[in-house]
């Protein structure tokens, strides 16, 4: 405080204007109106989980991988292509679409590596920050060129996808998704919303591993989901965020996206690298739609990169490396589809254990679902009251709609998580 | 697909397609098309894909961004003469692009520390980081730092600081027009129109003088509405080199706090201007000296050399320590709708060096390297045109300040010079002087003597 006074009082002294002393500039402040901002719902509850001193807590809050011992991992193949950048690449601006490697290998394994639309070059694609950028840059893409359109969205859905379309300006709306009294799908309503939506609708759909529920549609689901998308003449857009981590088999994790391009449907699709390839941080991935002919996609893509420009300019250069490295190099992809495999194998286990556990303990309700779900989250049906007593009685961290991260769970946590699990619902 | 439906079409059929292809086809296909009588049968078989139904078939091709676009067409130019002068990017002596040894120090150590962050940073990027940052540009005793006054985000570099803070401004500040000097760095304006902002223009550039025109800045700066946004390049003004004197920084300060305009400054040269990253944020200290708010957007893309790790930060500066909270987590909800969380390994690198005296003191004599060729490069192409007897006045190119000179040359000569001698730069007459060495003067000198006397 003093030491503004007296610059303020030294401006003063030289002619020059000086805004008022401190307690009174906080009620001047051009930003005094501001309120402060609601927490984010996934990302608070890892603060909480941060501050709270307890030795017995547990993490099952947000989606990043842990092993068994509850740490984080960084991949061999990841470390292996780090060691290899590291002292020898330099890091020069990436163009505006970004590492043209890094786009071809993730479009081999989104359409497949002998896919007729690469070879066509009827894809667009650019590289973009993670799954979040690769979705922001279509809704904005989308809201540029096809104002009038709005988007799908599945009820439930990871929670920031609402506000990438809403600062997009594209209005949303729902359609059904999950059944809660059986913790599975909700086919017949979904195809209702699907025949209900007016012609030509953008719908977002999780290709795999959906996110917050493990429910996915199966095959001959998707295959009727696809035929119906036809009649309709809707825009599927397909957010995958999990590629090899659902089934540890990332072109069986493909398989509904390889579906819709069967059927002729023409799609968008954002892929991630932060949780197959542990890359989080790096903010990795990648944008594509794919177009009528090459000329179409090729104005797209200038078009994608001129949404780019005004909000980053170039897309981070490190994370592209390391995917184009391993991806490029058949022993580190060989690598990395081993450590997918392992990463997705664990947490097939974990819920089979806790599964187990919670029958071993008697519960009355069904469990089924948390082996039916997959991928990292399973949606537990616990009630926000359920989850907040988990949280006060036995620092167990978890989104308050009753998702459990299964990566947060380890062979030296399960026995607890399930009696806290049991405690809390055995009694309705 | 259409073809054979279309051909032996009848009249009303033909007519109706004819207005389908014209709405389907892009305006300059429909324009060549209007001058010609050919059946619409014809052009869908010229345009099969035209009758399709995807929703993205009227896209046009975006037209090549003005200074990415000069480097594309540079890679494309097979003449081993060939010169790009276009994207700031420093270059050595050699003409290589250089990763700083105190940078490739902190890369192994990264890699080396097991307990480096291995998963997603939080929201506003990597808080040593941030500390740091906003220690570098307003100096580490500054009482806004003191005050715990001082909200700063992680963002990517220097255009992602710049959208956050004008996304920021447009939904919360009161006055959504920002004004930006004539002229500016080309993505600036497109930044805070999608932002949400308005833009306006101040005259600062004086073609007569190749100079600063104060008095022109000073009256538009006057007439400016009330609490407007004010954007500045804290130093080496991209494009034109000219900077204020810190004198005419004093006098701009009181005219701005006078009139409640909201600075927002633009520093993505600090150390690169005059080789000292104190005397480069000079001007930014002045207006955080008398107690008021600002914007910053930092870059390190330059100055570290971190160019597509996209590091940088948005720093703003409020009026108490209250505000300054409740405002970083507004700049949460525009960040996280972006891109969730920005990328790990730039910042990391920035942080491990900015926090280590030894490796903070490495790099200020690298920055100092870079800075002192470049200026080099200056007094050489001034010596080299000076030698031609290359008529007009040059001395702006020493007297300019920074990673570029505004050579003055129009776009006839910018275009003579890139097709008779192979040199790239933006056809506003800007050239990175980082670009040149000693070895490719002599090529510049010529070209620009050539372009001179042959055009006017």
């Amino acid at each position: 405080m003093a030491m503004c006074s007296r610059a303020a009082a030294a401006i003063r002294r030289r002619g020059g204007v000086a805004l008022a002393p401190p307690h009174a500039r906080a009620m001047a402040s051009l930003f005094g109106h501001v309120e402060p901002a609601p927490k984010d719902p996934i990302l608070g509850v890892t603060e909480a989980f941060l501050a709270d001193p307890s030795p017995d807590k547990v993490n099952v809050g947000v989606g990043a991988y842990r092993d068994d011992n509850g740490q984080p991992v960084v991949l061999d193949c990841v470390r292996e292509a780090e060691r290899r950048i590291a002292g020898n690449l330099n890091m020069e601006y990436l163009p505006m679409g970004g590492s043209i490697k890094m786009i071809d290998e993730s479009l081999k394994l989104a359409y497949g590596e002998d896919s007729e639309f690469i070879k066509d070059k009827r894809i667009a694609a650019v590289q973009a920050l993670s799954g979040t950028g690769a979705c922001r840059l279509f809704a904005d893409f989308q809201r540029r060129f096809l104002p009038d359109s709005q988007i799908y969205i599945p009820t439930p859905t990871w929670s920031n996808h609402h506000n990438i379309w809403r600062d997009a300006q594209v209005p949303q709306r729902t359609f059904t998704y999950y059944h809660p009294e059986s913790r599975g799908l909700d086919f017949a309503g979904l195809m209702d919303d699907v025949k209900n939506a007016p012609n030509g609708s953008f719908f977002l759909l999780h290709a795999c591993a959906h996110n917050p529920t493990g429910v996915d549609p199966t095959e001959e689901q998707w295959r009727e989901i696809s035929y119906q998308f036809k009649v309709k003449n809707h825009i599927p857009f397909f957010d995958m965020a999990y590629q090899g981590f659902a089934s540890g088999d990332p072109e069986r994790d493909a398989k509904a996206i390889r579906i819709f391009l069967e059927d002729g449907h023409q799609i968008g699709c954002a892929q991630s690298y932060a949780k197959n390839m542990g890359l989080y941080g790096q903010r990795a991935g990648c944008l594509s739609i794919l177009c009528e002919d090459e000329m179409q996609a090729v104005a797209v893509k200038s078009q994608l990169q001129q949404i780019a420009r005004p909000m980053y300019s170039n897309p981070p250069v490190h994370g592209s490396l390391v995917v184009s490295i391993i991806l490029n190099d058949p022993e580190l992809k060989s690598l990395w589809l081993k450590e997918v495999k392992g990463m997705a194998d664990r947490i097939i286990g974990m819920r089979k254990a806790l599964k187990e556990n919670l029958e071993q303990l008697g519960s009355p309700l069904s469990w089924d679902h948390i082996t039916n779900q997959i991928g990292m989250f399973c949606y537990s049906g616990m009630t926000p009251e359920q989850v907040d007593r988990l949280t006060n009685e036995y620092h167990i961290y978890m989104t308050r709609n009753g998702r459990i991260s299964m990566a947060g769970v380890t062979t030296g946590n399960v026995a607890y998580l399930a009696n806290a699990i049991h405690e809390v619902t055995k009694t309705k | 697909m259409p073809s054979a439906n279309v051909r032996g079409a009848q009249p009303s059929a033909e007519r109706r397609l004819s207005t389908l292809v014209r709405h389907l086809l892009p305006s300059s296909a429909r324009t060549a098309a209007a001058a010609t009588t050919t059946s619409a049968a014809d052009f869908l078989e010229a345009f099969p894909t035209m009758a399709s139904s995807s929703v993205f078939a009227g896209l046009a091709q975006a037209p090549e961004d003005p200074i990415l676009g000069v480097t594309v067409a540079y890679n494309k130019d097979p003449s081993p003469v060939k010169l790009n002068l276009g994207v700031g990017a420093y270059r050595t002596e050699e003409g290589k692009p250089l990763v700083l040894n105190v940078v490739r120090r902190a890369e192994q150590m990264l890699i080396n520390n097991p307990s480096r962050v291995k998963e997603y940073l939080p929201i506003t990027g990597l808080a040593e980081f941030n500390k740091l940052s906003a220690k570098l540009i307003f100096g580490a005793d500054s009482p806004a730092i003191q005050e715990n006054r001082v909200a700063t985000v992680q963002c990517l570099s220097g255009t992602g600081s710049l959208r956050v803070g004008g996304e920021f401004l447009a939904r919360h500040y009161h006055e959504r027009t920002i004004y930006i000097p004539l002229p500016t760095w080309g993505n600036h304006p497109k930044v805070f129109t999608l932002a949400g902002l308005t833009v306006r223009s101040y005259r600062y550039y004086d073609p007569a003088t190749r100079g600063l025109d104060f008095q022109g800045l000073l009256e538009d700066l006057s007439s400016a509405p009330s609490g407007a946004i004010v954007l500045l390049h804290a130093c080496a003004h991209n494009p034109t080199g000219v900077d204020p004197t810190l004198d005419q920084w004093e006098q701009i300060r009181q005219l701005m706090r006078s009139k409640s305009l909201l600075p927002f400054f633009d520093s993505a040269y600090q150390g690169f201007a005059t080789g000292s990253l104190d005397k480069d944020a000079q001007s930014v200290r002045m207006f955080v000296a008398d107690g008021g708010e600002l914007l910053m957007a930092q870059s390190y893309a330059k100055n570290m050399g971190l160019y597509g790790e996209r590091v940088g930060a948005l720093s703003i500066v409020c009026g108490s320590a209250d505000v300054a909270v409740r405002v970083e987590s507004q700049l949460k909800l525009v960040i996280r709708p972006m891109y969730s969380n920005p990328p790990i390994h730039g910042a990391s690198i920035v942080a491990t060096i900015l926090k280590d005296s030894n490796m903070f003191n490495e790099w200020t004599v690298e920055l100092k390297g870079m800075a002192d060729r470049i200026i080099s490069m200056r007094q050489q192409l001034f010596d080299a045109l000076k030698t031609r007897g290359t008529p007009g006045d040059w001395s702006h190119i020493i007297k300019q300040i920074g990673m570029f000179t505004f050579t003055g040359l129009n776009s006839d000569q910018v275009a003579f010079m890139r097709q008779e001698y192979h040199i790239y730069m933006t056809s506003d007459g800007r050239i990175s002087m980082a670009g040149l060495s000693t070895r490719t003067i002599p090529h510049l000198a010529d070209a620009i003597h050539a372009a001179v006397t042959k055009l006017k």
